[in-house]
């Protein structure tokens, strides 16, 4: 589904990706972990489409098409979600008129119609409730004066009502609390199906404790230096990063 | 003849029509002295370099329009804000309206400057408050004064708050070529009365239009005043605004302008703080394309100690449009525990258009908190990456996040169907379609 191919990229001509090889298939959940300022939050922002990285090599394909020329809203089109480490506030703009502007945009794109208000209330409603909403959240302005968890949580309702075929969830554990990390990782566990995929970013092994990975990378100083199944999460909460930092440099 | 000259000879025609026995005719020949002595600021002068109005003075203005033109309530009903009941006070190229009008006597009064210029029962009130916040020195103000025979008289007595908000309306049907407006408002709110007041200015054709209106607010103890003005004109229509607010003790008044159209447009809004505890509150909504300008001069006067003022004037400008914005804010030796704010920020999305913003702060206490703040930048680039990660284009992106900017203002207005007027005004003029209903 999603194919990465020796992805390099630069942020103000300093490189920041060294080529980074990954394929993520339909039905798997992969996590990216890492220390900090190893590369695993522009690898999510170059997935979807942040021009202020430029890619100076390889590729990114999803579903068999290359996404270099392709613009972020395009890439949203075709199924590609990011959930942000920071979500930006928007004042004025309601959630719900936003993720009905985003949903009609997408449909836009489709050359479907809009999605008839009956059918848009019913699905926001069913997917408030799929991660514990309240209606009166769904009226504020979008994150304007939301709590951590609350952006978080906003985050993953977008990604419900959007239905992407590739997740990208940026540090989404950051900030919860544990009710709050239960909510969400259930919520990203329903919408999980044999047709999509999930790429945590994550730090800890706490958030993997609720959504289990079928892969798990370790991503330092621009590359994956190491692969493995559920289990070298576990290592890596036990040993830290250090070891590798060693076994990288010998 | 210039526009001057051809004023000033006018100014006899004028006092035909006028009672010259009555003391305000005292005040009108006082300032049409004082304006032919200054005559139109030029931009020599510090608080008009930046809005010239050379170009106004070669207009060939009529001064007196004539009074037959009557307008349909279905033709004009958009500008107002039909969705709620209200009283107004209409003008139809400066001719009242009574037709599209509902003023009221019902406990308070809701009505003309003319009937409060000439008849006996206003006189006392006439007296005490006509031109006496106004300035006598502003030539400008002065050439209004001299020719103030119209305009909307709105008096609240003590504990009083008007049943339902007041709408004032200039219309200027283009029955003249250009026509030369000059409101006059006299609006006094007694001690812990309440008011609010919606104003706009609306040419109905092409034609020139030049408005240059005086309004004096008197907002006695305890009282409160919301003034809401929507500009939003023809391109072929100016307007020179200069309102005068004189606050006592604990009173609170708010003035919101939303500058959206218009060709040439001047705000002299001036605050005058003559009490204690007393909130000064200025807001705006400057979105200008084409080649429209706009001017905002604000003033507060910090008179009195335990004070606050805050000012929030948001701008986004286009195409080849200009803006300024001006804030003076004076802090008088003996205002101590003042607290005075402005904030000016702005968004310039063409390399046509610009804007001079200056802070301009002259405090003479010593234990004030004072803050200033101006920023012209573009849009946030990581706001715009979240909307478009989410299937917006790059367009509506731009122009979603320009409404949060502008709309951030809107949360001090307290009549929820004119800020929802205003959010579609706003989302117009940034071309927003977001596919729902503000």
């Amino acid at each position: 589904m999603l194919k990465i191919k020796d992805l390099h990229a630069n942020v103000d001509d300093k490189e920041i990706l060294k080529g980074i090889n990954l394929e993520v298939k339909a039905g798997e959940v992969h996590a990216i972990m890492g220390p900090n300022g190893s590369g695993k939050s522009t690898l999510a922002s170059v997935i979807a489409g942040n021009e202020h990285f430029e890619v100076t090599q390889g590729s990114i394909e999803l579903s068999g098409e290359d996404l270099e020329e392709v613009s972020p809203e395009e890439r949203a089109h075709k199924g590609v979600f990011l959930s942000f480490q920071y979500p930006v506030e928007i004042p004025g703009v309601s959630v719900t008129n936003f993720m009905k502007t985003a949903i009609n945009e997408s449909r836009k794109a489709k050359g479907l119609e809009d999605m008839p208000a009956k059918d848009m209330l019913k699905l926001i409603r069913e997917k408030s409730e799929l991660l514990e909403i309240d209606r009166k959240f769904l009226s504020r302005s979008l994150n304007e004066g939301f709590s951590g968890g609350e952006k978080k949580r906003n985050e993953i309702f977008q990604m419900a009502m959007l239905e992407p075929k590739v997740a990208i969830l940026d540090e989404t554990d950051s900030g919860l609390d544990i009710d709050a990390l239960r909510i969400v990782a259930s919520g990203v566990n329903k919408l999980k199906s044999k047709d999509n995929a999930v790429i945590l970013i994550t730090h800890y092994q706490r958030l993997l404790e609720y959504i289990v990975p079928d892969f798990v990378h370790v991503l330092h100083n621009g590359k994956i230096v190491k692969s493995g199944g559920k289990e070298l999460a576990l290592e890596l909460e036990e040993k830290g990063y250090d070891w590798l930092k060693q076994e990288t440099a010998v | 003849m210039d526009l001057k000259d051809k004023l000033i000879s006018s100014f006899m025609a004028f006092e035909n029509n006028v009672d010259v026995e009555h003391p305000v005719h005292d005040v009108r020949m006082a300032a049409i002295k004082n304006f032919e002595e200054k005559g139109f600021p030029s931009k020599k002068e510090e608080a008009w370099k930046y809005t010239s109005l050379n170009n106004i003075q070669k207009i060939d203005f009529s001064i007196f329009p004539k009074e037959d033109n009557a307008l349909e309530y279905k033709d004009v009903k958009r500008y107002f804000i039909h969705e709620i009941d209200t009283y107004k006070i209409v003008f139809v190229d400066g001719i009242y309206s009574s037709y599209l009008s509902e003023t009221t006597h019902d406990g308070v009064d809701i009505c003309l400057m003319s009937a409060a210029l000439t008849k006996p029962m206003y006189k006392q009130v006439i007296d005490v408050y006509f031109n006496k916040i106004a300035s006598k020195d502003e030539s400008l103000t002065s050439l209004n004064t001299a020719f103030s025979r119209e305009g909307a008289y709105i008096y609240i007595p003590q504990n009083k708050m008007p049943k339902k908000p007041i709408e004032i309306l200039h219309f200027s049907t283009g029955n003249e070529a250009s026509l030369l407006l000059q409101p006059r408002n006299l609006i006094v709110v007694e001690e812990n009365a309440e008011v609010q007041i919606i104003e706009r200015h609306q040419s109905l054709t092409t034609n020139e239009v030049l408005t240059n209106a005086v309004t004096e607010i008197f907002a006695a103890k305890s009282a409160i005043v919301d003034f809401y003005k929507i500009q939003n004109d023809a391109p072929t229509a100016s307007l020179i605004d200069n309102t005068y607010i004189d606050q006592k003790d604990k009173s609170h008044v708010k003035v919101h302008t939303f500058s959206f159209g218009g060709k040439l447009t001047r705000n002299n809004l001036n605050f005058y703080q003559n009490g204690e505890f007393i909130d000064s509150t200025m807001k705006g909504v400057t979105i200008l394309g084409e080649k429209q300008h706009v001017d905002h001069h604000t003033l507060v006067h910090h008179i009195e100690p335990n004070c606050e003022s805050h000012q929030d004037y948001k701008g986004i400008y286009g195409d080849s449009s200009t803006g300024v914005f001006n804030g003076k804010i004076i802090v008088d030796k003996i205002a101590q525990k003042t607290n005075a704010f402005q904030q000016n920020n702005n968004i310039l999305i063409s390399d046509k258009a610009s804007i001079n913003t200056k802070p301009q702060l002259e405090i003479f206490a010593d234990d004030v908190k004072c803050s200033h703040g101006c920023t012209i930048g573009q849009l946030d680039e990581d706001a715009l990456f979240y909307l478009q990660s989410r299937g917006i284009p790059q367009k509506e992106a731009r122009a979603l996040l320009m409404y949060a900017f502008a709309n951030n203002v809107l949360s001090s207005v307290r009549i929820p169907e004119l800020k929802t007027r205003i959010n579609k005004l706003i989302a117009k003029k940034l071309g927003v379609n977001l596919g729902f209903d503000l």
